[in-house]
């Protein structure tokens, strides 16, 4: 057990599961870097630094550098994952499904069942999401409800180094289409992460903190500014339960419905614009499953329905914050029935 | 490459299989008992069969919305592909796919495609298993003249190429991609030149022609296996029918399909070339015929009586791993 | 009466425990207390556990409140004479906050260590030192040494006290090999020979019970004692359903359920106490280990192992320590003892006895080896 960032513990558990399996294969730009240049071979190890290492280790037949090509990257991923591998591929901005989306939305996602149940698709795609970094429109967003609403399709969103590593591994292991969102301000927070490998299943959320007063729903990188909130609201003697589902499909609904039941009031916190998020997603299977037990109004605190601005001041009035989160959650907890 | 007496019937019986199967669909569709889109084979046949004629269950390919007919060319059940098309529970993909989407992974078919160009990126995948594993599979794309225009194949060609994987990028020009003539949807005039522009060898066939199929199909395979990397052929052959079933095909010039079955039917092609070179005879052609037709006659019948997928059949199968 | 002014700080139970967090005052500012008395609940990581007061006097602050959280060795409460004056009192607090560095505290403590026996990597944890007889604590199935946590550092005040994980458990290698109890005992004394140990005190809980009682069999010239909290290998009776769900358990609901059972009051089994069982259930191997250790040790009818007949030739003292409320193993197998053994059924308990009643646990263990050193 060691402290490890969200990179390391993502690099750990590719680097164990391409040692445990030889059919896990890495693809992408850039996954190593320097390919055709006269500089260092693993020039970058991943734009982020989360594939590096792994090209000295298992070579250049397993870690896979491409072109700038994202159809046929997802697409090699998809046709190699029904054929016998076990591909990660990187798609190295979520922004960028647009250029590929047809073979995760059309083929990967759909294969099984088109086939009768005879193919099993077992890829994932790593891909970066989130903003703060001022990387503006292009290059920040959150769409990972855009994949939750797909069929056939599983998505993780983890929000700490300990998940992130059991997350990968299960994802490896999983025999579907699984889409691995990473927030690129998150890589280098750290967490207690043992160095056995180890797995945790999907549609099980994180219990992050509990208490009576209100539910706060948090994704990714709100996991922290939600734990902020609360820690701000205790003072105010109002106690808060935080969960984490840390995979939006499959989601653990039981989870949710359960900290309504316990407190009556529900904050859901989502960096991605608000129409058919992943907030009104979970609201609205709350207002179905556990009317009864709302005290108040839910409140989504999302970006704002706008792309993600550039300047950085701009950028922090987009981004959803603590603040944000715990005026929502004093304004139904003072909410009089 | 010679064939010998069993090979040129085997490819016979496949060109001539086919036929009969899209010529019958024809009618059946007609009659409004198969639900959804159907996009017909016939007039193509010699391709199939020469490509499929070097492959085994272990190769791979991927086949377009016009699929019937690389389907049965790669070893698939016609009767199970006839339940498919009707989407009968007991179809080759359990009626849940149907004839765009009909597929049989235990025979290397990775699908039929309803996203024009969605194929060729998966071709790749493929060629990455076969090379990883050692497995000396190849992996083979059929690419009609429209999707020779989509991005997704210029990204595949040019990603086999830098990883050197052993692909056969087959394209069919039939000539029109829906209703546009492919004088006109490609710019360069050229399939195969264009291609060529990607760095692999190509080369150009009568895709009438069975045997220059066959024999520029063995070349590339061979050379895929061998570990010399992809290369693709360009064979050209009309299509009898229109883009899908219900096609009014205005878009074609008087008596032109006439003019085609008359002149430009690979299968006369085949039966007069190997007549002619005392290889086979009339009788035997004319005996796989009736026995293609009997063969399919079962096969719609089969269809038309079995049953539908049931409510508990809806909800199955969208995930490999428990959800 | 004494003038001394004692602080009360928040104690360090087990490794890993950074803060606790008082739940509730058992005792009221002025009241009268003796050594020993339960004067607060705190809630750490493991589990709710009640703090007795180090000394007598009269509890004259409450400093940290119901709810607040303080590193370990932040200033919980006073305790001192009735008649240290008001100002005394204060001054201490006031010095004690300004003074107070918690990471300097918590860093101190040993830390676990491995070493490799018979090819298997073992973790383990050695506290305290000195010349007396030292103790060897054994888990039970599906735990690991931090079951020790409310035990091993009150027992090591009087000699070393080392616990381990058993292969399959904790930090060890999760290759369990037979997986049945002699494979443990190797392991165990693998461990002594290691540590250059001719003679050990043994405490052993549920299977790790039947593990000391195996050694004192096959090796009694090297056991002094055995302690046995809860063993198993005494009848044939066991809550199988509950190890297959033990076993099973990979949700936090199923956890959590699962660990209540071991509890006489299931509001003690705190949100860590789940997460880290979970933890622990999702590493590789972990779920083939258990599974293999229960087939070698249970079958459809209950325990596959017994030592009740064998019990004639353990020399060494017994000390047989049960919770009345045990649900998994009756406490009734304790009569299969010999005549000789000391046995105690603990109110208020379950089968995870050691936690739920530590300090009872501890003056028992320490009484008890002191006597056979």
């Amino acid at each position: 057990m060691t402290e490890k960032t969200i990179r390391d513990a993502i690099n750990e558990a590719l680097r164990q599961e391409m040692s445990r399996d030889p059919s896990v294969v890495v693809f992408g730009e850039d996954v190593a870097g320097g390919a055709g240049l006269a500089g260092e071979s693993d020039a970058f190890g991943g734009v982020m630094g989360v594939t590096k290492g792994l090209l000295g280790e298992f070579g250049a037949d397993r870690v896979i550098d491409t072109p700038i090509s994202e159809s046929a990257i997802i697409g090699m991923a998809a046709g190699s994952a029904v054929t016998g591998l076990r591909p990660v591929a990187e798609l190295m901005f979520c922004d960028f499904m647009g250029v590929c989306f047809d073979q995760i939305l059309n083929q990967a996602a759909k294969f099984r069942y088109m086939f009768g149940g005879k193919v099993k698709t077992p890829l994932v795609i790593r891909t970066t999401y989130g903003g703060g970094l001022g990387a503006a429109a292009q290059h920040s967003q959150c769409l990972y409800q855009m994949f939750t609403a797909v069929p056939g399709l599983k998505c993780v969103v983890a929000s700490n180094a300990y998940d992130a590593k059991g997350l990968m591994i299960e994802a490896i292991r999983d025999d579907d289409p699984v889409i691995f969102f990473e927030h690129k301000m998150m890589y280098d927070m750290t967490a207690e992460v043992p160095d056995e490998p180890y797995t945790i299943p999907f549609g099980e959320a994180n219990l992050v903190r509990e208490g009576g007063d209100v539910a706060i729903v948090a994704l990714g990188n709100m996991v922290a500014a939600a734990e902020a909130a609360a820690a701000t609201l205790a003072g105010e003697g109002i106690e808060c339960t935080i969960i984490d589902p840390r995979t939006t499909s499959p989601l653990d609904e039981d989870s949710i419905v359960e900290a309504v039941e316990e407190t009556g009031r529900l904050v859901i916190v989502d960096e991605s614009n608000p129409r058919c998020s992943i907030a009104a997603d979970i609201a609205g299977m709350v207002v179905g499953t556990a009317f009864d037990a709302l005290k108040a109004p839910i409140r989504q605190v999302t970006a704002p329905h706008t792309p993600v601005p550039f300047a950085p001041q701009l950028e922090q009035l987009y981004l959803p914050n603590a603040d944000k989160i715990a005026a929502a959650a004093r304004e139904i907890v003072s909410h009089a029935a | 490459m010679q064939l010998n007496r069993d090979e040129l019937l085997a490819a016979y019986r496949t060109m001539a299989t086919i036929r009969e199967f899209e010529e019958r669909v024809h009618i059946e569709f007609a009659t409004g008992e198969m639900p959804g889109f159907v996009h017909l084979y016939a007039g193509e046949e010699a391709i199939a069969a020469g490509v499929c004629a070097h492959l085994a269950d272990t190769d791979y390919i991927t086949s377009t919305h016009r699929g019937h007919g690389h389907c049965i060319a790669k070893g698939c059940d016609v009767t199970a592909m006839m339940l498919e098309i009707y989407g009968r529970r007991d179809g080759l993909c359990g009626g849940k796919g149907g004839s765009m989407h009909i597929a049989d992974i235990d025979k290397g078919m990775l699908g039929a495609n309803g996203i024009v160009g969605g194929g060729p990126p998966q071709v790749v995948g493929a060629a990455l298993t076969a090379k990883t594993l050692a497995t000396g599979a190849v992996a083979v794309g059929f690419i009609g003249d429209g999707a020779s225009n989509q991005g997704t194949t210029f990204e595949a060609l040019n990603m086999a190429v830098v990883l050197n994987l052993p692909a056969v990028f087959v394209f069919e020009n039939n000539y029109i991609g829906e209703g546009t003539g492919v004088e006109y949807a490609v710019g360069s005039g050229d399939i195969a030149g264009r291609a060529a522009g990607f760095g692999l060898p190509v080369e150009k066939v009568d895709g009438l022609d069975f045997f220059a199929v066959h024999e520029a199909f063995g070349a590339c395979a061979e050379r895929a296996r061998s570990g010399g990397g992809p290369s693709a052929i360009e064979a050209s052959a009309p299509r009898f029918y229109g883009h899908f079933e219900g096609d009014p095909q205005l878009y074609r010039g008087d008596g032109e399909v006439d003019g085609l079955r008359a002149n430009s039917d690979c299968l006369k092609v085949f039966r007069r070339r190997v007549t002619e070179a005392g290889l086979l005879e009339d009788a035997a052609l004319n005996e796989i015929d009736e026995t293609a037709r009997a063969e399919i006659d079962s096969a719609v019948s089969t269809a038309r009586a079995a049953p539908p997928p049931g409510p508990d059949d809806l909800m199955t199968d969208v995930y490999a791993s428990a959800y | 009466m004494s003038e001394v002014v004692h602080k009360v700080t928040m104690p360090k139970w087990g490794l890993s425990m950074q803060e606790g967090t008082v739940v509730a005052w058992l005792v009221d500012e002025g009241a009268e207390i003796a050594a020993g008395d339960e004067i607060v609940e705190i809630e750490t990581e493991k589990l709710n556990n009640v703090f007795e007061a180090p000394v007598g006097g009269v509890l004259r602050r409450q400093v940290a409140g119901v709810g607040t959280t303080l590193p370990v060795g932040g200033l919980i409460g006073v305790i001192a004479g009735s008649d240290a004056t008001d100002a005394a009192i204060e001054s201490l607090v006031a010095q004690f906050e300004a003074d107070f560095v918690p990471e300097a505290v918590a860093a101190e403590g040993p830390v676990p260590q491995q070493v490799e026996i018979g090819g298997r990597r073992i973790n383990y944890l050695v506290m305290g030192d000195g010349a007396a007889t030292p103790l060897l604590l054994i888990h039970g199935f599906g735990g690991d040494l931090t079951t020790w946590m409310f035990n091993q550092s009150a027992l090591a005040e009087t000699r070393p006290v080392i616990a381990l994980d058993l292969l399959g458990h904790g930090a060890s290698d999760k290759q369990v090999g037979a997986g049945d109890v002699p494979a443990f005992a190797e392991i165990v004394l693998g461990l002594l020979d290691d540590l250059a140990i001719d003679r050990a005190h043994l405490a052993g809980h549920s299977l790790g019970g039947a593990v000391a009682l195996e050694l004192a069999l096959v090796n009694s010239g090297r056991i002094a004692s055995l302690a046995l909290l809860a063993p198993a290998g005494l009848g044939r009776e066991i809550d199988g359903d509950y190890i297959a769900r033990f076993i099973a358990a990979d949700r936090r609901k199923a956890a959590k359920e699962v660990l209540g059972h071991l509890v006489h009051d299931p509001a003690l089994v705190s949100r860590d106490m789940v997460e880290n069982l979970l933890r622990y259930k999702r590493t590789d191997g972990v779920g083939e280990a258990l599974r293999k250790i229960a087939d070698a040790v249970f079958d459809e009818g209950g325990q596959a192992i017994s030592y009740g007949d064998r019990l004639g030739d353990v020399a060494a003292p017994i000390l047989c320590l049960w919770g009345a409320d045990d649900a998994i193993i009756p406490p009734k197998h304790a009569a299969a003892l010999p005549k000789t053994a000391e046995i105690h059924v603990l109110n208020d308990a379950g089968h995870l006895l050691q936690m739920e009643q530590a300090s009872a646990v501890n003056g028992l263990i320490n009484a008890f080896v002191s006597t056979s050193d």
